[in-house]
C-alpha cells in the first residue's frame, strides 16, 4: 500500500521498524499537497520548512531511542489552533495577517509527541458554518466529488487527511464542525467531552461549546492522537482534571452486552432515506456482532438547533469583541477616529455568517430580550442534557446519523441560512450536553455517479470516550468503508 | 423646603495581590507601559483567563471582617462594551451572583453617636488598562499595565445622609481593607476611589429621588466637596422648577463642581452574562473557617479593647486605631511603658502625629520609633524631666535620630529634684525681686506665675514643677 493511505498507526509501526524514516514520510507528503492541495483548497499555509525540521528532529529522537508513538508522524493543524511564529488566521479576513507568539495546548502536546506539522487547514471563517463555504480564502472541495462541500467548519482538515495530503488532523467541534465533515469525507470524527482537551490557545467561537478533537483514518488513529492531546491543562479553568485513561489498551474492549440506544428523533422526515437505510444496517451489525439495540426517545432533542442558535452567537458576540483592530489582526486604512476604526475595521474583517451571529448574539443579550432568548436557551440547554443522561440510565450509547444528507454541491445552501443550519441537526445535542461523540464511516449513496460517504454517530456519557473509540474500533474491524479512498487519490 | 440627602457609594479597592485576577503579570504600580501585560491581559486570540485564588480569599476575608454572607456559589460574568483600554471588549465582573452579600459597618457621626451602614454586596472584577491622551499628538495611547488588576468593589446601601457621613464610611472601609492587608489603600496610584450615587429628596418622603453617578472620586476631600457640590445642584434644579435626571457626572476638582458625562439614554447596554471561560466559584465552609482564623483583630474591636484595657477615651480609641500601623506604634510605646496609657496616647496623637504630617510621612517611616518614643516617655514617668522639656527632646530625637537618655545627659537637661537646689534658686528670685514679693503677701496672688517663670528661667527649666510649686507657696507665704 502506498505511504499515503496508511493509518497512523500504521504509519508508526512503519516508522519504528524504520521501513521508512520521518523525512522520507514528511517529504512524500509535501510532494502530494504541492499536487493535490490546490485543487481542494484544503490549506491556508503549508509549512514546509518546519515540516522537514520537526521531521529531521523526529528521526535524531529516534536515533538516540527515544520516540513515542507518534514520533515522525505527519499532521496538520486546522487554522483555529494558534502555532508559535506561525501565521493564524481562522480562515478570517481579520486574522489574515495574524502570527501567533505561542502554541495552542494541542500543538504544544502533538509537537511533544514528535509529531510532523505540515500545515494548518482552510475551515470555516471563525469555525461558523457547516459547508466551508464562509471561508475568506475560499471554499475547500470534498475529495469525493469537488461539486460538493466537504462539510464544515473542519473542512480543510477533513479534506486534507481524506485526500491521503495527511495522516490526520486535528478539528474543533462546536456544533458538529470534526463529526459532520468527517461523515461527508470518510474519515472517523472524534468530538471529546467538554473539558477532556485545553481549549487554550484555540482561538474561540462559542466557548461552552466548543472542543478540540481530530479527523483520522479509524478508532485506532483517534485513540492515538486522543491520548497525545487530552488531559488537564492549568492554563484552560474548564478543562477537567481527570486521569487520560490508555484510549489505545481499551481498543480492545469486545461488543458483547454493549447496550444500544437508537435515537428515535434521529429518524425523522429531515433524513434522507438512503443515508438512513445506511446507519440502519450499521447498527444492525453492532447487534448481530454481541450488542443489544433498542429505541430511545430524546423528547427536548429537536429544540437543538434553535437552542445552539441562540448560545452559539451570544457567546460568539462576546468572544469576537476582542478583534477590533487596535492590537492585532486587520485593521482599516486611515481611520478617522476611534469609531471609524472599529466600524470599519470589523466591517471589512468580518464575512457575512461571522456577521449575522455577532448581530444575533448582540440580539438575544440585550436588555429585554436576555430572559426570552438567552436564559430560555439555558434552560432548554439543561433539558437536552437531562434527556441523554436519562438515555444513559437505560443504554451505553446512543446512535443515528451524523449528517441527514450525504455531500451537497458547492453553493447549494448559502443563501439560506437556516437551510444550512439544519445540517447540524444531529450533531448539536451532544456539545449542548458536552458529551463525546464520534462519527465514523458507514457506507456510501450513489448520487450524481459518485459515491459519497456516510457517517454514523455514536454519543456517550461524559468521558466515554475510550467505550465510543472500542465500539468504533470493533466496527472498523468488521466493514472497511474507513479505508476506502477517493478515487484520483489513492 | 426641608431636603434629606440620600447616598450611597461604590468603593473600588484594588486587591493587594502580587500577579493580576486572571493572569500571572506582576501588578506593581508604576512599571513603563505594557510591560505587565501578557497576551492574556492584551486580550490575545485563544488565551483564557485563570481565576487568582488570592484575590477570592481576600474577598472572602473582607466579607467575614464586615460581618456578611460568603456566596457558597458566585458567577463571574462579562459586562461588553467597545474600548480600546478593554482588550477583550468585555470586563469580567461579578453581576448578579456577587462573593460577599449582605454586610455592614459602623461610623461614628460627628456628634459622637454611631450608625450602622449596610454593604449591600461586594464583588470580585478585574480592572481595564488606561488610555493616555497627552503626549500622542492627535493619537491616544493604550497602557495596560492596569488591565486586569483585581479590584473588589464594594457596594454600599442608599443609607448615608451627608457628605460627612460618606466620607466616615469610606474612610472605615479605607480603615478595614488596610488592616486586612488586602488593599494598601493608596488613593493616589487609584489603588482606593469611589463612585457616589446621590439623591435628594423632600423630608419624610418614603421614596428615593432620581439619582446621579458622581465617577472616579480619588480623595476623601473630593468626595464630600463633590456630594455637596451635587446636593446643593439637586436642590437648586427642583427648586427652580427643573427635573433630575438619572445620569453619571464627572467631578472636576479645579472648578469644584460636577458634569454631566452621559445619560442614563446614553448609557451602554452591557450585555452581562455568565462568562463560559471561568467555572462558578465555588467556596466551602471549612474554606470560610480557616480564613475566618487568619482575621487580624479589627479597628473597632481593638478600640473597645483600648477603651477597656488602657482606660483611654473613645475619642482617643477610635484615632489610635484609625491605622493599624498607628495602633501598633500606640502599642508598643504603651507596652514598653508599662502603663501611662493616656501618657503614650497623647504623645502618639500629639508630637508624633504632628511630626508625621509635617513631613507627611507613614508612621512606619517615622523617624522616632516606637521604642525610642517609649524611652523618652519613661523619663517624663519618671521625672527625669518634665512634659515641656520632653518636647524639646523629642524634636531632637527627630532630628538627630539619637535616644532619649544620650540628648537628656548632653544637653543637661535632667530635671532638678533636689529641695535644697530649688530652695537656693527660690531664694535667689525672691531676693532679687522685692517688689514683687511685696505685693504678693499684700494679697496679689496673681503674681504666683511670675515666680514660678522666674525659677523656672533661673533652672532653664529643668526645676520639677511640683516640687517647684509645692516650695515655692511655702517660701512665698512666708
Amino acid at each position: 500500500m502506498p505511504l499515503h493511505t496508511l493509518s497512523v498507526a500504521e504509519l508508526a509501526a512503519g516508522l519504528a521498524a524504520r521501513r521508512f524514516s520521518s523525512l522520507e514520510l514528511t517529504l512524500h507528503f509535501l510532494g502530494r499537497i504541492e499536487r493535490l492541495g490546490p485543487g481542494l483548497n484544503a490549506f491556508v499555509t503549508v509549512t514546509a520548512d518546519r515540516a522537514l525540521d520537526d521531521a529531521r528532529r523526529a528521526d535524531e529522537r529516534r536515533a538516540k531511542g527515544e520516540a513515542g508513538p507518534l514520533t515522525g508522524v505527519p499532521i496538520v493543524h486546522k487554522d483555529i489552533f494558534c502555532t508559535d511564529g506561525i501565521l493564524t488566521t481562522c480562515s478570517s479576513r481579520m486574522l489574515s495577517n495574524f502570527v501567533a507568539p505561542y502554541d495552542a495546548t494541542v500543538v504544544e502536546r502533538w509537537r511533544a509527541a514528535g509529531t510532523v506539522l505540515l500545515g494548518k487547514t482552510n475551515m470555516d471563517e471563525f469555525a461558523m458554518g457547516s459547508s466551508n463555504e464562509t471561508s475568506w480564502f475560499g471554499p475547500v472541495k470534498n475529495p469525493w466529488d469537488t461539486a460538493r462541500v466537504p462539510g464544515g467548519s473542519s473542512g480543510g482538515s477533513a479534506a486534507a487527511v481524506a485526500a491521503c495530503l495527511a495522516p490526520a488532523a486535528s478539528g474543533t467541534d462546536t456544533g458538529g464542525s470534526i463529526r459532520q465533515p468527517a461523515a461527508l469525507t470518510n474519515l472517523t470524527g472524534l468530538k471529546p467531552t467538554y473539558g477532556r482537551v485545553s481549549r487554550y490557545g484555540m482561538i474561540a467561537f462559542a466557548s461552552s461549546l466548543d472542543q478540540a478533537g481530530m479527523l483520522a483514518r479509524s478508532a485506532e488513529d483517534a485513540a492515538l492522537l486522543l491520548g497525545a492531546m487530552a488531559g488537564f491543562d492549568p492554563r484552560d479553568s474548564t478543562s477537567l482534571d481527570a486521569p487520560v485513561p490508555d484510549y489505545v489498551a481499551e481498543l480492545a474492549t469486545p461488543l458483547d452486552g454493549l447496550r444500544v440506544g437508537v435515537i428515535r428523533e434521529f429518524f425523522d422526515q429531515g433524513l434522507d432515506p438512503a443515508v438512513g437505510r445506511l446507519v440502519q444496517a450499521a447498527i444492525e451489525a453492532l447487534r448481530a456482532n454481541g450488542a443489544t439495540v433498542r429505541e430511545v426517545s430524546l423528547p427536548a432533542l429537536p429544540l437543538s438547533v434553535p437552542t445552539y442558535y441562540v448560545v452559539a452567537p451570544a457567546e460568539c458576540s462576546s468572544n469576537l469583541s476582542r478583534f477590533d483592530g487596535v492590537r492585532f489582526g486587520h485593521r482599516c486604512d486611515a481611520p478617522r477616529d476611534l469609531l471609524d476604526l472599529y466600524r470599519r475595521s470589523r466591517g471589512e474583517g468580518f464575512g457575512d455568517e461571522v456577521k449575522r451571529r455577532i448581530m444575533t448574539g448582540t440580539y438575544v443579550l440585550s436588555a429585554g430580550y436576555y430572559d426570552a432568548y438567552y436564559l430560555k436557551a439555558q434552560k432548554v440547554r439543561q433539558l437536552i442534557a437531562a434527556d441523554f443522561a436519562r438515555a444513559f440510565g437505560e443504554v451505553d450509547v446512543v446512535v443515528g446519523p451524523t449528517s441527514p444528507t450525504p455531500a451537497f454541491g458547492l453553493g447549494a445552501k448559502t443563501s439560506d441560512p437556516i437551510t444550512m443550519y439544519l445540517n447540524d441537526i444531529y450533531t448539536i445535542g451532544a456539545n449542548l450536553a458536552g458529551l463525546p461523540a464520534i462519527s465514523v464511516p458507514c457506507g456510501f449513496v450513489q448520487e450524481g455517479g459518485r459515491d459519497l460517504p456516510v457517517g454514523l454517530q455514536l454519543v456517550g456519557p461524559h468521558f466515554s470516550e475510550s467505550r465510543l473509540l472500542s465500539v468504533s474500533h470493533r466496527y472498523q474491524q468488521l466493514t472497511d468503508w474507513h479505508r476506502r479512498v477517493p478515487p484520483g487519490y489513492e | 423646603m426641608e431636603w434629606e440627602t440620600v447616598i450611597g457609594l461604590e468603593i473600588h479597592a484594588q486587591l493587594a495581590t502580587r500577579s493580576k485576577i486572571f493572569s500571572g503579570s506582576a501588578t506593581a504600580y508604576g512599571a513603563a507601559p505594557n510591560t505587565q501585560a501578557n497576551l492574556v491581559d492584551l486580550g490575545y486570540p485563544g488565551v483564557l483567563p485563570v481565576l487568582n485564588g488570592e484575590a477570592v480569599r481576600m474577598a472572602i476575608r473582607f466579607g467575614l471582617a464586615t460581618g456578611a454572607r460568603i456566596a457558597r456559589r458566585s458567577v463571574f460574568a462579562r459586562k461588553n462594551y467597545f474600548y480600546p483600554d478593554l482588550p477583550k471588549g468585555y470586563q469580567i465582573s461579578q453581576y448578579e451572583r456577587p462573593v460577599v452579600e449582605d454586610g455592614s459597618l459602623e461610623i461614628v457621626l460627628e456628634d459622637g453617636s454611631r450608625k450602622t451602614v449596610g454593604i449591600t454586596r461586594a464583588h470580585l472584577e478585574e480592572d481595564a488598562g488606561k488610555s493616555l491622551h497627552e503626549d500622542f499628538h492627535g493619537l491616544s495611547g493604550i497602557d495596560l499595565n492596569r488591565a486586569g488588576t483585581p479590584l473588589l468593589e464594594i457596594v454600599s446601601e442608599p443609607d448615608l445622609r451627608s457628605a460627612k457621613e460618606a466620607v466616615a464610611y469610606m474612610k472605615k472601609i479605607h480603615t478595614l481593607v488596610r488592616y486586612l492587608g488586602i488593599c494598601d489603600g493608596n488613593m493616589q496610584e487609584g489603588s482606593f476611589r469611589c463612585d457616589a450615587n446621590v439623591s435628594v429628596r423632600p423630608h419624610g418622603q418614603a421614596e428615593f429621588g432620581t439619582r446621579a453617578e458622581i465617577k472616579n472620586l480619588n480623595s476623601f476631600r473630593f468626595v464630600e466637596r463633590a456630594i455637596n457640590y451635587e446636593v446643593e445642584r439637586q436642590i437648586d434644579l427642583i427648586e427652580g422648577g427643573g427635573k433630575v435626571v438619572q445620569e453619571t457626572r464627572l467631578y472636576d476638582p479645579d472648578r469644584g463642581e460636577t458634569r454631566s458625562m452621559r445619560s442614563k439614554e446614553e448609557a451602554n447596554d452591557y450585555r452581562y452574562f455568565p462568562d463560559p471561560d471561568l467555572l462558578p466559584l465555588a467556596i466551602d465552609d471549612g474554606q470560610i473557617e480557616a480564613l475566618r482564623a487568619t482575621l487580624p483583630e479589627l479597628p473597632d474591636e481593638k478600640a473597645a479593647r483600648f477603651v477597656r484595657d488602657h482606660g483611654l477615651s473613645e475619642y482617643d480609641a477610635g484615632v489610635l486605631t484609625a491605622s493599624r500601623e498607628m495602633a501598633d506604634y500606640y502599642e508598643t510605646v504603651a507596652a514598653r511603658l508599662g502603663g501611662h496609657s493616656k501618657l503614650a496616647a497623647n504623645w502618639v496623637m500629639g508630637e508624633l502625629a504632628g511630626a508625621l504630617n509635617r513631613e507627611n510621612l507613614d508612621v512606619a517611616q517615622s523617624r522616632v520609633g516606637a521604642e525610642a518614643l517609649a524611652g523618652l516617655l519613661a523619663r517624663i514617668a519618671d521625672d527625669t524631666i518634665s512634659g515641656k522639656i520632653a518636647k524639646e527632646v523629642f524634636e531632637a530625637m527627630w532630628s538627630e535620630g539619637r535616644n532619649a537618655d544620650a540628648i537628656i545627659a548632653a544637653r543637661g537637661l535632667e530635671q532638678i529634684t533636689d529641695t535644697s537646689a530649688i530652695e537656693q534658686a527660690i531664694d535667689a528670685v525672691m531676693a532679687q525681686n522685692p517688689q514683687q514679693l511685696a505685693e504678693y503677701r499684700a494679697g496679689k496672688d496673681k503674681l504666683f506665675g511670675f515666680f514660678v517663670g522666674q525659677v523656672m528661667k533661673a533652672t532653664q527649666g529643668k526645676a520639677n514643677p511640683a516640687q517647684l510649686n509645692e516650695l515655692l507657696k511655702r517660701k512665698l507665704g512666708g
